[in-house]
């Protein structure tokens, strides 16, 4: 059977949505991101255990801790927002589930931007 | 329109529950977990970034029963969501899609989760303070 697409489409290879392959490929790039920030913060957290105030301030301030914090921030939240997108899209419907959408899109900017305004605060004061 | 009430396919529940799908709806699960966990670890950072009496609030919180098992649930979903998301990720350069592949890195992530779970919390309550 021909091809019934438009040349053009295919080049440009978004699909109606506009958007291509952009969630799936964001969900694998921060699942990359995750395999190794995942387990430092595990074992940076563990390293926390037991440790008062100004101490935990100062190890978080440290130049490559708060660089890995940060990161480990950012692709936690892009990577939990683009799931949680998935299974509301699965069992929620109707009004409810735009509702939901918008919600966890501000929700989970809002506390990206409050854990690394937190991480900049410790930084910049410990 | 009213909307009709048309034919179902069928229910989950008349499926034996199997290795594979038994598998996916935990790494769904465990997932929805960490993603609401993500939300006490900005609270967590805020609390440091806060004040020494907000600090102690939310290590006293940590330090309680009810702190270390949410603690427990949160590292064991994410060693779980972990081990199985590489699983995904090499599925998706078309590794291991094998039907007897697939049920033996499946074994392999339950036998791992619980190792590292259990190391990591030895090593956790082994620590101090926690």
């Amino acid at each position: 059977m021909s091809n019934m697409r438009d040349p053009l489409a295919t080049a440009r290879g978004l699909g109606s949505a506009k958007d291509g392959v952009n969630h799936w490929w964001m969900q694998r790039i921060t699942a990359i991101a995750l395999m190794v920030l995942s387990p430092w913060f595990i074992y940076f957290a563990v390293s926390l255990i037991g440790a008062d105030h100004s101490t935990v301030r100062a190890m978080i301030a440290q130049p490559l801790n708060a660089t890995l914090l940060v990161s480990f921030i950012i692709a936690l939240y892009w990577h939990a927002r683009l799931g949680l997108q998935v299974v509301v899209e699965d069992y929620v419907h109707g009004w409810q589930e735009l509702a939901l959408q918008l919600v966890i899109k501000f929700a989970y900017a809002i506390a990206a931007i409050a854990s690394i305004i937190a991480i900049g605060r410790i930084v910049f004061s410990a | 329109m009213a909307a009709r009430e048309r034919p179902l396919s069928p229910h989950l529940q008349v499926y034996k529950p199997q290795i594979t799908s038994t598998l996916s709806i935990i790494h769904r699960i465990t997932g929805v977990v960490l993603a609401i966990g993500a939300l006490f670890v900005t609270a967590w950072l805020v609390s440091v970034a806060s004040d020494a009496e907000c600090f102690a609030w939310s290590q006293q919180i940590l330090g309680a029963w009810y702190g270390k098992l949410a603690l427990f649930i949160f590292s064991a979903c994410m060693i779980y969501h972990l081990l199985n998301g590489i699983r995904h990720l090499l599925w998706d350069i078309g590794w291991g899609m094998e039907i007897q592949t697939v049920q033996k890195t499946g074994y392999l992530v339950i036998l791992l989760s619980v190792i590292l779970t259990g190391l990591l919390w030895f090593v956790a309550m082994r620590g101090g303070a926690l």
